[in-house]
């Protein structure tokens, strides 16, 4: 039996006891802000890094996904690791506050004793710590997808976040979602930022001209830092084109490379990609480019306890939806990395003081909305979240409100990585659906679709996801499903992954040359029709009023 | 996510050939061959050509299969001695390969060229360069099309 003050001591990362007997407040009482911020710092250079924080203001519960496949070269290595695996490869003991951030196990239970994460006021504390201490050597950038995704980020168009954010005095930022404001807003907001809005690969369609600029110099502690910004290489592809009809990404390598060089002629000490790239691509990436020091990687939302190195390039995956904020220090000598040290922080609420100026600031944006957004419209029974692969609990919900407030046969609902969790027994607040919906194109459609197009449609997705060259990999997770199952086999090649695909209502395999009526929402064309996605999965809850979505198993996933 | 039908009704009416798919069958590629290798064996006279020289610089994932951007560049000192003369492209998949032939004389200066291209399908760009030596040279590279976006 350990003592309570040894408990002290062993701090956040090392008690192994199991969860189900603590109480909260014990479980916190281990926890002080100082042990969250404490590091040895190291040479001339911090980089503070936040990415993919969706316009999250306030903390979360976000569970990590239990299924993250990796194929080709990334196949086993993290981020494709999950679960008890993921627990062994960084030696953090099951029920710990650690196991809780940063993975699916024991997620009810743990989420129970440990609250939530996150809160941009929390980081604000974080970061004014971090600065306090390292003062002109700090460097704090933004990852994007920012601006989007929950209801005052969608009212506002962004200038909720825009504002916020503003308070933490960015360095530089990237965006993917950014764009989903329409092209016009995010240069009007861009320009008066402050600071600059990134994209090395963006260009006009009609002059092929650099639509943004590609990079940014600073200094600090005595080094000459450039910082290159990659804008998410499929925004026009996995997100309405017709927002943003002018311009054109890519991953656009050689650009890369070309400024990577011009940042070094220009007498960069230390080279930053601040990326929106996505794990997977940024490991290939980094062993293709040369000269880059680091690359603080975005989109995934893969949250790293350590830095991944791919040979002098280190990799940094700081997570999502507020729940990290990455340290990492430099000792930065002669144009070369000499000496690091990393840290993940994780936010935990309970723990981290809120900063009096930004929830002032969140108060105050919220509080016209507040009354409305915390309205309880039911009540779930089991735990709802959506990251993952395949089908998360959530999706099935919005695919049953899609199926039956659509009178539809099929529904398909976007695999986005964002979107928080609720717990068993947990009331379910409008807020709650407007955090797993909201954006800018948000009809619900209703339309007919071949056995045939319907099987196209998945085989195009799951090559999005599962292509072994990552380069050619783009989106999110895999579409979700309602009303049918299939088996994936994701070791196979592009059009022979999906098959037994069956309707749920019948339980006889889709007709090939047969139209069904499908449902979905965000589809990427202009003009499409429907009610807003959060107006149909409210009118859903607040009908039954209680859900309890199973583990429904309408994918069969093979060639793990 | 979500499917392009419109974009894939207008793909599939220019084309003027429809795959047909059915379930089991290949969306991607490996579709049914054109005349892509007939088309290589015409301009080289039944040569292989070598690898490398070639460069082609096309998205990875096309934005809009109906005008993706391509720049080919071959390498040559573009001499009277050494210059590339013809530079054929082909599309592996497209109902028909041929995409473009572009000539060049060492006036040129250098062997480039660029140019947007239709793409019914996921499939290979292929550049064949003759040289004014009578050797040739080859390079691919993949370019997916996709129904739609389901990203995040």
């Amino acid at each position: 039996m350990i003592s309570r003050r040894e408990l002290l001591q062993v701090g956040a990362a090392t008690a192994a006891l199991a969860p189900g007997g603590w109480s909260r407040a014990f479980a916190q009482q281990r926890m002080t802000q100082a042990d969250l911020l404490r590091f040895e710092a190291v040479g001339n250079v911090t980089l503070v890094h936040l990415t993919d924080i969706h316009a999250q203001l306030m903390p979360v519960l976000f569970r990590e996904p239990s299924i993250n496949l990796g194929v080709g070269d990334a196949r086993g290595h993290v981020p494709h690791v999950t679960g008890r695996d993921f627990l062994d490869l960084y030696k953090i003991p099951a029920g710990s506050a650690a196991a809780y951030a940063l993975t699916s196990e024991d997620f009810t239970a743990l989420a129970r004793s440990y609250g939530r994460l996150g809160g941009l006021d929390r980081i604000a504390t974080v970061l004014k710590a971090i600065r306090a201490e390292r003062g002109d050597r700090t460097v704090f950038l933004d990852g994007g997808d920012t601006w989007q995704n929950s209801y005052t980020s969608m009212l506002t168009k962004g200038q909720d976040m825009v504002d916020c954010m503003a308070l933490l005095k960015p360095d530089a930022m990237v965006g993917h979602w950014e764009f989903t404001l329409g092209a016009e807003r995010v240069k009007a907001i861009a320009e008066k930022l402050g600071f600059p809005f990134l994209a090395q690969n963006i260009r006009d369609t009609e002059w092929n001209e650099a639509a943004f600029e590609p990079m940014t110099m600073l200094e600090r502690g005595g080094v000459k830092i450039a910082v290159i910004g990659q804008a998410f290489p499929y925004t026009p592809i996995a997100n309405p084109r017709w927002m943003m009809p002018n311009w054109s990404f890519g991953i656009r390598e050689e650009d890369l490379q070309g400024n990577v060089e011009k940042a070094r002629q220009q007498g960069a000490g230390l080279v930053v990609l601040l990326s929106h790239n996505g794990f997977d691509v940024d490991r290939k990436l980094a062993a293709r480019v040369k000269g880059i020091d680091v690359i603080l990687t975005g989109h995934t939302h893969d949250a790293l306890p350590d830095v991944v190195r791919i040979g002098r390039t280190l990799l940094v995956a700081s997570g999502s939806h507020g729940k990290f904020v990455s340290r990492l220090d430099l000792d930065v000598r002669g144009g070369e990395v000499k000496d690091f040290r990393f840290k993940l922080i994780p936010i935990f609420s309970d723990v981290i003081a809120p900063d009096a100026e930004m929830a002032g600031k969140i108060a105050a944006i919220r509080a016209p909305h507040e009354k409305m957004l915390g309205e309880a419209i039911g009540r779930t029974e089991t735990l709802l979240y959506r990251r993952g692969n395949f089908n998360g609990t959530l999706d099935d919900v919005i695919c049953d409100a899609l199926l039956t407030e659509r009178d539809a046969e099929i529904a398909l609902s976007p695999g986005f990585r964002w979107g928080n969790s609720l717990l068993p027994g947990q009331d379910i607040t409008r807020e709650d659906i407007y955090n797993a919906t909201a954006l800018s194109y948000p009809a619900a459609y209703r339309t007919t679709m071949t056995g045939a197009r319907l099987k196209e449609v998945l085989e195009d997705v799951a090559d999005n996801l599962f292509n072994p060259d990552p380069y050619y990999q783009q989106g999110g997770d895999m579409v979700r499903v309602g009303g049918v199952s299939f088996t994936i086999d994701v070791s196979q090649n592009a059009g022979h992954r999906i098959s037994d695909l069956k309707s749920l209502r019948t339980g006889k395999p889709l007709d090939a040359a047969k139209d069904y009526v499908v449902t979905g929402w965000a589809s990427v064309n202009e003009g499409t029709e429907g009610p807003a996605i959060w107006d149909v999965v409210m009118r859903h809850i607040e009908k039954r009023r209680v859900v309890a979505p199973g583990e429904a198993g309408r994918v069969r996933v093979l060639g793990t | 996510m979500i499917p392009n039908f419109n974009r894939r009704q207008a793909l599939a009416l220019g084309a003027g050939a429809v795959t047909v798919a059915v379930l089991g069958a290949s969306s991607g590629p490996a579709l049914a061959k054109n005349d892509s290798d007939e088309a290589i064996a015409k301009f080289t006279g039944g040569k292989t050509p070598a690898q490398g020289k070639v460069k082609l610089d096309l998205p990875e994932i096309a934005e809009n299969g109906n005008t993706v951007p391509m720049t080919v560049t071959v390498e040559s000192p573009m001499t009277e001695q050494s210059h590339v003369t013809d530079v054929l492209i082909l599309a592996s998949e497209n109902p028909r390969s041929g995409v473009a032939t572009f000539h060049f004389s060492p006036a040129s200066g250098i062997a480039e060229a660029n140019t947007r291209i239709r793409l019914a399908a996921t499939q290979d760009v292929i550049a064949v360069a003759k040289m004014n030596d009578g050797s040739f040279f080859m390079a691919r590279k993949q370019v997916k099309v996709t129904i739609g976006g389901c990203g995040g």
